[in-house]
């Protein structure tokens, strides 16, 4: 008897049966009521089906190439742990990239995933929920991969076990908590805008040079597999955002000025959270790569810019900031370093100033800026640190209503002033750090009021440990942050010195003599 | 006009409100053309705070770790209260000086331009 085999199924129909034939139009409610956001912020969409889906990729192949992905990351994090990996690292100093890196990164991916998987449920055509809900997978994973890859680490080195809990109350990392609580309190093609296209397609790049190839530079074989391990979804993440980009620019030429406004929005808030990575590859790792400025040059303007000429078809522009990115590009690490290099017992990690041939380094990468600028005063806090009156400035910041990095950015045109801007909202003053986050504010001030700025939360008496008597009459608020934030007081103070110091050299020694 | 769009009103308070400082006000310090200093610094004192007291105390406290400091010639300061011109009297208060909540104090020092004359 002749068995009859049922055809398989070719990749096209599988995707098909898969994604878009698994959804169905709503009858006993309205659409519009079941998916009320897509329509809220104002963007037209006529024809979800128009939406191209610019990868083929369905669950069950997801699981399988995620899970192979993931046998190799751990296979290599095992190996690099049981041997002894953390002392092959170029220098201790390193170290400290990690500790910012898991205060500042991980808890936004995380948010991502959150953001996407919002975005999953909010959007009502098949194609992009189902990439959505793929993106908040991966955003899962690369969270959990980095903390994992970090973990072994944090048996030896001081000032990382309590990053969750500094994520949203300390004043370094409010940057990039403000950023993506932003995000995902805007409407669903507002995130897209955000996350997916300004901050996956323009500036992953930047995020993701000084972490993969910084680590492959400086001996840390785990944090490099994380990193390459996460490419691959990377790689996908950017067609998702230049796709929901397309498709909201295909769908009604009113979408324009709306989108065109996220990109102006998204691409300065992602620059300005970018800073201190910039400050990562200028001055925290040991052997460096390229410098920032080459980084912005490579990967911002040049791919950046021929990406939105692009876009120019579709009606867009270059986002108005980027002039000011280019001219700040000379600028934004030092600015960076001397603000954190300044506050020794505010951060779970270490400062140091640059060895002479580092400022060399910076002098030859910053031609037009480090020796006139930036390496004086440089010069003068070694010879205060060498005299024992190391640099400690014990006030309290003052930060932008938007980005909420402090206020430590120059006049455009004159890297000698400082840069302010005010707008009045209800009677009340709110303070900005450039004409572009002034414009933020000015769009939507009902949202930015909100903003959550340490230090004045401190000066409010929100940011008291456990057990501080608020009642005391000797009380003063805001004296007992470093308690607050859960600060491992042995993270503290300057590199030279710090128990990490002494204790990488010793087990290094003990590792190559008797 | 604003441009938020939202599902549902949105009403929400100054996280900075006045009222939340319990009869204190914010105050920011900038020392221009002293960027070692890296961005102002906050306070939050009663109205009544005499001026003298931010400068003898939390101005001193801060900005004498920097060289320039003792060479300041106080009768030549240029004061500004945000971008206007001002002069504060060092024997009357905040209030009588006209500083109110979150305004920002930026004083320049003539003839002192931070470390080697760079900015800092």
């Amino acid at each position: 008897m002749d068995m009859k085999i049922a055809k398989k199924l070719g990749l096209k129909e599988r995707y098909a049966l898969m994604t878009r034939d698994l959804a169905w139009d709503t009858t006993y409610q309205k659409m519009e009521d079941v998916f009320p956001q897509t329509s809220y912020e104002g963007i037209k969409i006529h024809d979800w089906d128009k939406w191209e889906d610019p990868f083929r990729l369905t669950m069950d192949a997801y699981w399988k190439y995620q899970s192979e992905k993931e046998r190799k990351l751990y296979a290599i994090l095992d190996g690099f742990n049981q041997n002894n990996g953390h002392l092959s690292v170029t220098d201790a100093r390193y170290i400290n990239v990690l500790k910012l890196f898991l205060g500042s990164t991980p808890p936004l991916e995380l948010m991502a995933a959150r953001g996407f998987s919002m975005m999953g449920r909010q959007m009502n055509g098949a194609g992009p929920r189902v990439a959505c809900q793929m993106q908040a997978v991966d955003e899962y994973r690369h969270f959990q991969t980095q903390i994992h890859s970090i973990s072994n680490y944090n048996k030896y080195y001081n000032g990382m076990d309590e990053f969750a809990h500094q994520q949203s109350r300390m004043w370094y990392l409010s940057d990039g908590k403000s950023f993506f609580d932003d995000a995902i309190t805007a409407g669903p093609f507002e995130f897209m805008v955000a996350i997916g296209f300004a901050f996956e397609y323009v500036l992953t790049n930047i995020l993701f040079v000084p972490f993969i190839s910084g680590a492959a530079y400086n001996g840390d074989m785990a944090a490099m597999t994380v990193g390459f391990s996460a490419q691959s979804d990377e790689a996908r993440h950017m067609t998702l955002g230049l796709e929901c980009i397309k498709f909201m620019l295909e769908q009604d030429p009113d979408n324009l000025p709306i989108v065109q406004r996220w990109i102006d929005k998204w691409t300065w808030r992602g620059t300005r959270k970018l800073a201190s990575v910039g400050m990562m590859m200028d001055y925290m790792l040991p052997k460096r790569i390229m410098s920032f400025k080459e980084a912005w040059e490579m990967y911002v303007e040049e791919n950046g810019g021929s990406l939105f000429k692009d876009l120019a078809r579709y009606g867009i522009t270059i986002p108005k900031c980027f002039g000011q990115t280019i001219e700040e590009k000379e600028h934004v690490t030092h600015q960076s370093w001397i603000g954190f290099y300044m506050k020794p017992e505010a951060t779970p990690f270490h400062t140091w100033i640059p060895s002479p041939d580092e400022m060399d380094w910076l002098s030859e990468k910053y031609p037009n800026t480090f020796d006139q600028y930036y390496r004086p005063v440089l010069e003068y806090l070694d010879q205060q640190e060498k005299a024992g009156n190391r640099y400690n400035n014990k006030t309290q910041p003052m930060n932008c209503q938007v980005c909420v990095s402090t206020m430590k950015f120059n006049e455009p045109g004159d890297p000698m002033e400082m840069c302010f801007r005010e707008s009045t909202y209800k009677g009340e003053k709110f303070h900005t750090c450039s004409d572009h986050c002034k414009e933020i504010f000015d769009n939507e001030p009902e949202k930015y009021v909100q903003t959550f700025i340490s230090s004045h939360q401190g000066l409010q008496g929100n940011c008291e440990p456990d057990g501080a008597d608020v009642n005391a009459a000797d009380f003063k608020p805001g004296q007992n942050m470093l308690d607050y934030w859960k600060l491992d007081k042995r993270a503290l103070g300057d590199f030279n010195g710090s128990e990490d110091q002494a204790n990488f050299a010793k087990w290094r020694e003990q590792a190559t003599k008797n | 006009m604003t441009m938020l769009k939202t599902l549902a009103p949105y009403e929400f308070k100054s996280s900075d409100a006045l009222e939340n400082y319990k009869g204190k006000q914010l105050l920011y310090v900038n020392w221009e053309r002293h960027r070692m200093f890296s961005r102002p610094f906050v306070l939050a004192l009663p109205p009544e705070t005499l001026f003298s007291v931010i400068i003898d105390q939390y101005m001193t406290d801060c900005f004498s770790y920097h060289p320039d400091w003792k060479q300041i010639d106080w009768s030549t300061v240029v004061w500004q209260n945000g971008n206007t011109p001002f002069t504060p009297d060092r024997n009357k208060s905040l209030k009588e000086n006209g500083i109110g909540h979150k305004d920002l104090i930026r004083f320049r020092t003539p003839g002192l331009d931070g470390i080697a004359g760079t900015g800092y």
